[in-house]
């Protein structure tokens, strides 16, 4: 086994382990030093981050929801881990030059063409329908995948083969017959 | 100012972005291999990090020095949210942690997914009261663990998940997915 990939990244298997890692002082962190535990997760901050962005608009209509209200929108322990993970990104690609500026990947381009606005719209359309799923699992590939499965959550497997399951489907209909 | 809250998701997120980006799991053509069963790149990060997590998750809470927290397994909830998910994530490219993290490694069409998902969070919020009287109301099962649902002691199934990941890791590898 590799420990480097051939575009210098790390091995996946390491990289994954060291998430592991990170998710077992994550939980003992929040557990000492915020008196409740919290595990990864990053879907419920595109919730809050509705509720700002509607709050600019009708303030109301957010303090009236039923669903805002139970999420609270704000700026939370989540909210700024999922800006993290922005930053952490940007540090470790410009650490070893993959920081590429990308409009639209190879597998899409292979089926759809060098279209910007093709991909605009395949991003977006399937932003709104994988989020809607998101929030009604009540979970995304972290707080589900791996957070759920870590615990042996029943809701963790399930999620998770549904993810991947219907994913692979709609994949090979989407892509798989060109590429 | 930031308090400790803010703090230390902020500490946890960079971190988890700086692995994220170096297993490189978050690019689009990584997410599709995956889903088009021909680069398993990401299945071995994430179940990598399952594996060691699982471990130590489980040791902390038997100690009682942390509490567990399930889902719930909500049937009608997580059958069609996943499924819901599992179609968006295909034509997406990138699942809502991953997207962020695109953004930051230069993949900007990382911005439609992400205008994407909050207009997607913004839509469920306004549909919840007519989820909760149908799909959310068929059957809770509630907060269900592994263990208790199949009557096996977590450290028997402990084993089991590691052979079995391990045993489909060497067939990733002889088959160079």
């Amino acid at each position: 086994m590799k420990w480097k990939t051939e575009d210098g990244g790390w091995s996946p298997y390491l990289a994954g382990a060291l998430v592991g890692l990170l998710a077992i002082a994550s939980v003992l962190a929040t557990t000492q030093l915020l008196g409740e535990t919290s595990y990864l997760g990053t879907s419920t901050t595109f919730v809050r981050g509705a509720g700002f962005v509607e709050r600019m608009i009708a303030a109301d209509h957010v303090s009236s929801n039923e669903y805002f209200t139970k999420e609270r929108v704000r700026v939370d322990w989540q909210f700024m881990l999922v800006f993290g993970i922005f930053f952490g990104a940007l540090i470790a690609s410009a650490s070893d030059r993959s920081f590429k500026l990308e409009g639209v990947p190879s597998t899409w381009g292979r089926r759809f063409g060098p279209s910007i606005g093709k991909r605009a719209v395949g991003a977006f359309m399937g932003g709104v329908v994988a989020m809607v799923g998101a929030r009604m699992a009540d979970g995304c590939p972290s707080g589900h995948g791996l957070s759920g499965m870590m615990q042996l959550s029943v809701s963790g497997l399930v999620a998770l083969a549904l993810f991947f399951g219907v994913g692979v489907l709609f994949a090979y209909f989407v892509y798989g017959r060109r590429t | 100012m930031m308090n400790t809250d803010q703090w230390l998701g902020l500490i946890t997120g960079v971190l988890f972005g700086f692995l994220l980006q170096k297993g490189r799991v978050l690019r689009f053509d990584k997410q599709v291999g995956a889903l088009l069963l021909k680069d398993m790149t990401i299945l071995k990060f994430m179940l990598s990090a399952i594996l060691v997590g699982m471990v130590g998750i489980l040791l902390l809470s038997d100690a009682g020095i942390i509490g567990l927290s399930h889902k719930p397994m909500n049937l009608g909830a997580v059958l069609l949210g996943g499924a819901l998910f599992g179609a968006g994530w295909a034509v997406m490219g990138f699942c809502p942690g991953t997207s962020v993290g695109a953004l930051g490694e230069g993949r900007w069409h990382a911005v439609f997914a992400i205008v994407g998902m909050i207009v997607g969070a913004a839509l469920y919020a306004e549909l919840y009261p007519f989820f909760k009287l149908t799909v959310l109301a068929w059957k809770d099962l509630g907060k269900l663990g592994l263990p208790e649902a199949v009557g096996i002691s977590q450290w028997a199934i402990v084993p089991l998940f590691w052979v079995g990941i391990i045993a489909l890791f060497f067939w990733f590898e002889k088959k160079r997915l």
